[in-house]
């Protein structure tokens, strides 16, 4: 069951990437270039993305348990560290170079399959790294 | 180049996304940050993890735009720039980041805020920063993208 409910909930957001235009990158970079084309379209998708997330984790919050997981796996840490600052950082240059986060690139195997040739393997090869260098 | 100020769509969008992450907790207990459900199917791999539930989100996120595709709904989209050493670059430093950093835009920027962590916003604050800056080096000095 949870495998299904898993399964449609990436349905659902991979819809979400592709009608809200995160999916395009060139959608992104301009909602990143604030002196250019500003493109202001994407803060709508976390205007709602947040809104909705935020009222429906106060719901879940109040089951004792998943519906069909043994318990919740929630990050708890509270600690700014450098790992999360630089991480931040890198994460921020390799989207706005490209106008892909990990979400959309998983989407542009689809709808950009010759473009994730190099970056998606490349993608999966510095989260590699990362985890090895933790 | 310019594209089209679409906020109702953006908006369902979101409000898509933001129903995909409340169902993952609700159902599955997990949070739906994909670089980290993405980079736990990376070796090296912990036995107390749940890799099915994985597996099948990213199945899901693969097989939309698939149908969507094959039935014809929706087209291919270009990159900003094509060069495969350029992308692979930016992929590197992208993945990179997100699993140093703990998260990416859905894990840090949707379910993190709306969970009012603090390092989540914290998080996003500096990528959104620096994403915009490398934009404006790539984009207005450089002429990359």
């Amino acid at each position: 069951m949870r495998l299904v409910i898993s399964f449609i909930a990436g349905l659902v957001f991979s819809a979400g990437l592709v009608v809200s235009g995160m999916a395009n990158p060139a959608k992104v970079v301009n909602f990143l270039d604030f002196s250019g084309s500003w493109d202001p379209s994407l803060a709508f998708v976390m205007i709602g993305a947040i809104a909705v997330a935020s009222i429906g984790f106060r719901l879940v919050g109040e089951n004792s348990k998943p519906f069909s997981a043994p318990r919740f796996d929630l990050p708890n840490r509270k600690d700014i560290d450098r790992p999360l600052i630089s991480g931040a950082i890198f994460f921020g240059v390799g989207w706005g170079l490209s106008g892909y986060c990990p979400g959309p690139a998983l989407v542009s195997l689809v709808l950009s399959s010759q473009a994730m040739l190099s970056l998606f393997p490349m993608m999966l090869l510095g989260m590699w790294i990362a985890k090895k260098t933790a | 180049m310019e594209t089209l100020f679409t906020p109702w769509h953006s908006l369902f969008g979101g409000i898509l996304i933001g129903s995909a992450a409340v169902l993952m907790l609700w159902g599955c207990g997990q949070i739906l940050g994909v670089s980290g459900l993405l980079s736990r199917l990376l070796p090296p791999w912990s036995s107390s993890q749940d890799i099915k539930v994985r597996v099948a989100f990213v199945a899901g996120v693969i097989a939309l735009p698939l149908l969507a595709m094959v039935s014809g709904q929706v087209s291919s989209i270009p990159p900003v720039n094509g060069n495969p050493l350029y992308l692979g670059l930016a992929g590197l430093v992208m993945g990179y980041g997100t699993v140093r950093g703990n998260g990416c835009t859905s894990g840090h920027g949707v379910c993190g805020i709306s969970r009012l962590s603090q390092r989540s916003i914290v998080a996003t604050l500096v990528f959104m920063a620096t994403a915009a800056v490398t934009v404006y080096i790539a984009r207005h000095l450089l002429g990359w993208i």
